[in-house]
């Protein structure tokens, strides 16, 4: 599989505080890998450089063989790098169907038709369709969270970036998102997923990165990286499953 | 998959064909305006028009930009001060009157790259502070002299009733051009994304939308139409008084008239406009007593009807006139519960 992401030597301090420390990461195409990590081990600092929030204080961001790292998150997503926040972001204001519809004509650079058809498809496939007019700020937590789904899959993303996406769901709830995150692995999509309840995250990834105090202490196929010696130390028998 | 083809994008509906078609044919009936109407109506009207652009731009810029401005005054005085300017300089007097909103558009420019890098608060009081700062750079200019003021003399030229029916007609016009262009722009794919911006700008940036190229072009548009109303203005007045041009007293009518009819609809400040338009005929001699009023009614509105009157309407009815948003329609029913 050919390499869509590579990212060297990422640092990212906040004023006298280092978020991320000299992290390497990459994504190879289709793939799905999963980021763990206690709280403040710097999981959501890492995709918000990849995604281009924010720059990073050192380090190169690569996508599609070209150098992203100065580009902003517009820019990024208009190329292919979309994202789901921790704490979804709707349009309130307006209905779902215009939340998705500026996705697909921004990050997708979609003309009109092209846009309505995408928005459509986005909808439908994130279970949507039937509240598309709607406006966001009905919306409860799972919705938000499917908007958050389909905003970004209308973008058009050759790679996606989750961050929490399953956080605050029940069981049953989060169920859902993974059938639908499933789904668009199988159109081609690599998912980066930040992820606090493993047994869920664990039915999509098939690789698994470990964070801890700004850097990766372990990572490859998830039993192998959860039985490493510091992963587990790192969790202090918290029970990671 | 079920093709979408089963699922459609609807717009328009019957009652904004209706509405467009009654609007051009009230814009018809308005064109002959100064044949029909009296002296004094007349004149009244010009002020209208400029009343109706000053809520437009308000509203497109605080209601579907979210960028709550009280320095838009600095435009509607640079706009009748650019006209003064430009016909001195030779220029036709009603040349000039249009050509001065679309210089101070263009002056607009680099100051939004400043001032939009403000958030909240902070833009809002950064606008008036730049207001204040032109009105005293006005003043400094040899042909205004300070508070004495000047006045657009090239419009003596013309007959009382002359130049009132030509007031009107270029009030009119470019009144229209003005609205059309929010409407239109509001309507575009670039008119979602800025609505995207006005209710997170975080997200919008993160599925795609420029979101500070966005900003500008919206900043602009309500400078030139701020500075269109106050070239109008001048129009009618004639005298160029900085203070009376620069005085925050404009933008809080802008904001009088699109709380009242209704934050972020695009119909709303239209017939905010219309309202405060007729207050202030039937009220305006009352002096302090009218202001105390106006201002009474916007923080009544803003406590008990934020949405104002056609928010309710819209919310209440599902009235949408002047639609710029988008509505979904399902060709079966049984696809409404499709996953």
């Amino acid at each position: 599989m050919p390499r869509v992401l590579t990212a060297v030597g990422i640092t990212k301090r906040f004023n006298a505080f280092t978020a991320v420390a000299d992290v390497d990461f990459h994504l190879d195409a289709n793939e799905a890998v999963g980021i763990v990590g206690p709280n403040g081990a710097g999981k959501t600092t890492l995709l918000n450089v990849l995604a281009g929030s924010y720059p990073p204080t050192a380090g190169t961001v690569t996508f599609g063989g070209a150098d992203v790292s100065r580009s902003n998150a517009a820019d990024r997503c208009r190329l292919g790098i979309a994202r789901s926040h921790q704490i979804p972001r709707p349009f309130g204001n307006m209905t779902v169907f215009e939340n998705v519809f500026v996705a697909a004509s921004m990050g997708a650079g979609a003309a009109r038709e092209q846009a309505y058809d995408g928005s459509i498809e986005s909808l439908r496939l994130c279970g949507m369709l039937a509240i598309a007019n709607r406006k966001a700020e009905t919306l409860g937590l799972l919705d938000r969270k499917r908007l958050e789904l389909a905003r970004a899959l209308a973008t058009g993303p050759q790679i996606l970036l989750l961050d929490e996406i399953g956080g605050g769901l029940t069981d049953a709830e989060a169920a859902e998102l993974v059938t639908i995150i499933r789904e668009l692995r199988g159109r081609g999509i690599a998912i980066v997923w930040i992820e606090h309840i493993l047994h869920v995250l664990l039915q999509v990834v098939e690789r698994l990165v470990c964070m801890d105090a700004g850097r990766i202490i372990a990572q490859g196929v998830p039993e192998e990286a959860l039985a490493h010696p510091a992963v587990v130390e790192a969790y202090l028998g918290s029970g990671v499953t | 998959m079920t093709p979408a083809a089963a699922v459609t994008v609807h717009r328009w509906n019957r009652a904004s064909i209706v509405t467009m078609t009654a609007l051009g044919l009230l814009v018809l009936v308005l064109a002959f305006g100064p044949a029909i109407f009296g002296a004094t109506l007349t004149d009244r009207m010009t002020t209208l028009f400029a009343y109706v652009i000053l809520a437009a731009m308000w509203n497109a810029l605080a209601g579907y930009a979210g960028l709550v401005s009280v320095g838009q005054q600095a435009f509607f005085g640079l706009g009748a001060y650019a006209a003064v300017k430009l016909s001195h300089g030779g220029v036709e007097v009603y040349l000039a009157l249009v050509l001065a909103p679309l210089i101070v558009g263009v002056l607009s420019l680099p100051l939004s790259s400043f001032a939009l890098r403000l958030r909240g608060g902070e833009f809002a009081i950064g606008m008036w502070v730049f207001a204040e700062l032109m009105h005293l750079l006005v003043n400094l200019d040899g042909l205004v002299q300070g508070e004495t003021g000047t006045s657009l003399i090239a419009l003596s030229s013309f007959g009382p009733d002359a130049r009132r029916a030509f007031n009107y007609w270029v009030a009119l016009a470019v009144m229209l051009a003005l609205v059309a262009a929010v409407f239109f722009l509001l309507r575009s794919r670039t008119g979602a994304a800025i609505q995207a911006i006005r209710d997170s700008e975080e997200a919008a940036a993160s599925i795609g939308v420029r979101v500070m190229a966005t900003k500008r072009l919206i900043f602009v548009l309500a400078a030139t139409g701020c500075a269109a109303a106050g070239a109008i203005t001048l129009s009618t007045l004639t005298t160029f008084q900085p203070k009376t041009y620069f005085s925050v007293q404009w933008t809080a009518y802008m904001i009088f008239m699109t709380l009242v009819g209704g934050l972020g609809t695009f119909e709303g400040p239209i017939v905010g406009a219309v309202i405060f338009f007729i207050v202030e005929t039937v009220f305006g001699a009352q002096g302090v007593w009218y202001l105390i009023g106006l201002g009474a009614a916007a923080l009544l509105f803003s406590l008990f009807l934020p949405r104002g009157i056609w928010g309710v309407l819209t919310d209440r009815f599902g009235i949408a006139l002047l639609p710029v948003g988008y509505r979904l329609r399902f060709a079966d029913a049984t696809k409404r519960t499709e996953s």
